[in-house]
């Protein structure tokens, strides 16, 4: 009896907004790959009519935003917005960066799967996808 | 395994590392026999002395202190004016303005993309109007500034003199820095709008600008602090911040530029690190090198041109959101390897750095850091009191080696520009970053609170950005916009785009657009028309 083929889960890590610190989003690229993941990495300033255009495209299961700015009240309901209005409510949006707990209690009644903020281990992270695409 | 034996063994693994945050391993103990040739009578010169290993001035901090100088800028000019008359009422002997994200990329606060970020991360500033209220019954004939801006460093500068020119300041009398340092955006901080070779253009006029206009300003700071943020080692933020510099001395040469008549107004920047032997050795290790390669290397005669003075800020990246009140031990740890490494100048961050832009509260705190520094730690009596140990020249020694490794690779690419499009310092930085988070992850690097040590937090009051700035700093724009002579600010903006396009020095024609009050973003677009935007291919 053979193993079922395991199917790598599929994220887009996506910088949106003007901010260039993409030490962030390059490390959990980087460990979301190693875990076995199949990262697409978009690039900076990305708005996010380009994020979900890019999670369409590529097909992708999670949808990761790295947002250091303090614009995510700005970014993260434009973006969920957009998933709806394509029927895409099914991509799990997961948010990393500096979000103060009231603001990451707000974004999670958007719809956003988990918010991430600064001292998380990269474990937890790849633990909460591979759970979040599993159930 | 017991919970409770589990930590223990942690703790045990972090123990028996012994490597610096870079990973670098450290030696059981330091004595003659580690410095090998060197010997510290002979070949550790005075400070003063070239090659200044021991700082730049005999007498460094018996002569006058560091300039504290705190960044900050938030929400509209209005309110940063505010914070700038209260940190000079509290003793702050330097200004240091922080811009917003629309400002740093070239767009106006009423641009689509500025939508959500007006002064969130630092003052939104679109226009001359903007910038005379940012120094409102701020005397800048007598007040030195430092403005981190880069890509639009030009036009905001250019703001800055027409400001003074208000003021009946000479711009002779103008004392301050403008980071401008566009390569270290292409290499970390990535906030970049033209291409690197038009950006280059830009960066040599303002150093040629300077020298002729402004003897007492900087023209630039070559920065290695976002280097280090970005996840560097400490010897890769040495070695790319000085080839950098290096970089920008050979443009200045081309454009005909005699090396000691700018070089003397060069200045960097630095990151103060956690790792305190480390950071000491570097800004060590940094003025060595620096003077070498400005002797032999370009030939500089002057002993001004030799001398690296550089700013220094704590480390933004090693504050914790867990257990915030812990950041002021960290930053008070890492302002002290600063002052034991000579700085010129410094920033000490905000124990709520990790959260948000700082509260006036801790804000205070962290300008009373610097102040026990200076004032109680006695620390400040002697110049580098740590010159000599064996510990410290080792790592200084070893510091030097990595850099000079560095520099012969960049070198061989062909220079900083070749090895930026190669994206060969980029991926060392990304490696390095990676490299760290896994020994954070593997417990083999404790972090104090976060993976180690962990605690229920008490909430901390932050400060709150008024959501009203974006609407004031766009009305205020439209207002400027109907008001001002148009045909002026075309005939200026079509002037500026011949210059772009031709040789001559573009600071001229962006002062006049400038004063004309044309905005930042149009004066940016202007630029992007003939200089094209820049989009780097990302890799992780």
């Amino acid at each position: 009896m053979s193993a079922p083929i395991r199917v790598p889960i599929r994220v887009l890590v996506a910088k949106p907004g003007l901010d260039g610190h993409d030490r962030g989003a390059k490390v959990i690229a980087r460990a979301l790959r190693d875990a076995g993941m199949e990262v697409i990495y978009t690039g900076l300033r990305q708005t996010p009519e380009m994020i979900v255009n890019a999670a369409l495209q590529e097909d992708v299961q999670v949808i990761g935003l790295s947002i250091l700015s303090g614009a995510h009240n700005a970014i993260v309901p434009r973006v969920m917005d957009l998933l709806r209005e394509k029927d895409m409510a099914d991509v799990r949006v997961i948010v990393g960066g500096t979000v103060p707990d009231e603001d990451a209690a707000a974004l999670k009644r958007q719809g956003v799967a988990a918010v991430f903020q600064p001292g998380a281990s990269l474990a937890a992270i790849v633990d909460f996808i591979r759970q979040s695409v599993a159930g | 395994m017991g919970p409770v034996f589990a930590k223990i063994m942690d703790m045990a693994v972090a123990e028996k590392q012994h490597t610096t945050i870079s990973g670098t391993p450290i030696e059981p103990l330091y004595g003659p026999e580690q410095l090998g040739d060197f010997e510290a009578r002979r070949d550790l010169a005075a400070p003063g002395e070239f090659p200044y290993t021991r700082g730049i001035h005999d007498t460094m901090y018996r002569e006058r202190l560091w300039t504290m100088r705190q960044f900050s800028g938030f929400a509209t000019p209005e309110e940063t004016n505010r914070r700038y008359h209260y940190l000079l009422q509290q003793g702050q002997t330097g200004l240091s303005v922080a811009f917003d994200l629309p400002t740093l990329m070239g767009y106006d606060a009423d641009h689509g993309l500025s939508e959500g970020e007006v002064g969130k991360c630092g003052a939104s500033i679109s226009s001359l109007e903007d910038m005379e209220i940012l120094f409102r019954g701020i005397p800048l004939g007598d007040v030195s500034v430092s403005m981190t801006i880069n890509s639009p460093a030009a036009v905001l500068w250019a703001m800055y003199l027409a400001v003074a020119e208000q003021q009946g300041v000479d711009w002779k009398a103008v004392s301050g820095t403008l980071q401008n340092d566009i390569l270290k955006e292409y290499i970390a901080q990535k906030e970049y709008i033209f291409p690197p070779r038009p950006s280059m253009r830009l960066v040599t006029d303002t150093i040629e600008f300077g020298a002729r206009h402004t003897p007492r300003f900087n023209p630039i700071s070559i920065s290695g602090y976002h280097i280090r943020e970005a996840g560097s080692t400490a010897a890769q933020e040495l070695a790319f911040t000085l080839r950098d510099g290096m970089e920008y001395v050979e443009w200045a040469l081309v454009r005909g530029m005699q090396v000691d008549e700018f070089a003397p107004r060069l200045s960097f920047f630095f990151n103060a690190h956690s790792d305190f032997f480390e950071e000491i050795a570097k800004y060590r290790a940094a003025r060595k090198l620096w003077a070498y390669a400005m002797r032999d290397r370009f030939g500089a005669k002057e002993e001004r041109s030799l001398k690296l003075r550089f700013h220094s800020q704590t480390a933004g990246c090693s504050l914790t959101w867990q257990q915030p009140y812990n950041n002021v031990v960290r930053t008070a740890i890492q302002a002290l390897a600063a002052v034991l490494g000579g700085t010129q100048s410094l920033h000490t961050n905000s124990l709520d750095e990790a959260y948000a832009l700082p509260s006036e509260q801790a804000v205070t705190i962290a300008l009373r850091t610097q102040q026990i520094l200076g004032y109680e730690s006695g620390v400040a009596n002697t110049p580098d009191p740590l010159g000599g140990s064996y510990f410290v020249e080792r790592l200084t020694l070893d510091m030097e080696q990595a850099a000079g490794d560095y520099f012969r690779r960049i070198d061989e690419m062909g220079g900083m520009i070749a090895a930026i499009e190669k994206g060969f310092p980029q991926s060392e930085i990304a490696n390095a970053s990676y490299r760290y988070q896994r020994e954070v992850e593997a417990k083999e690097k404790l972090v104090v609170g976060v993976n180690a040590f962990q605690s229920e937090d008490q909430p901390i009051e932050l400060l709150q950005i008024d959501q009203a700035a974006e609407g004031h700093q766009v009305q205020k724009l439209a207002a400027l916009r109907a008001r001002r002579d148009d045909a002026r600010v075309r005939k200026a903006l079509d002037a500026l785009r011949r210059a772009a396009e031709g040789t001559d020095n573009t600071m001229p024609f962006i002062l006049d657009a400038v004063r004309a009050y044309a905005t930042l973003g149009e004066i940016c677009d202007a630029l992007r028309e003939v200089f094209g935007s820049y989009q780097e291919t990302a890799h992780i």
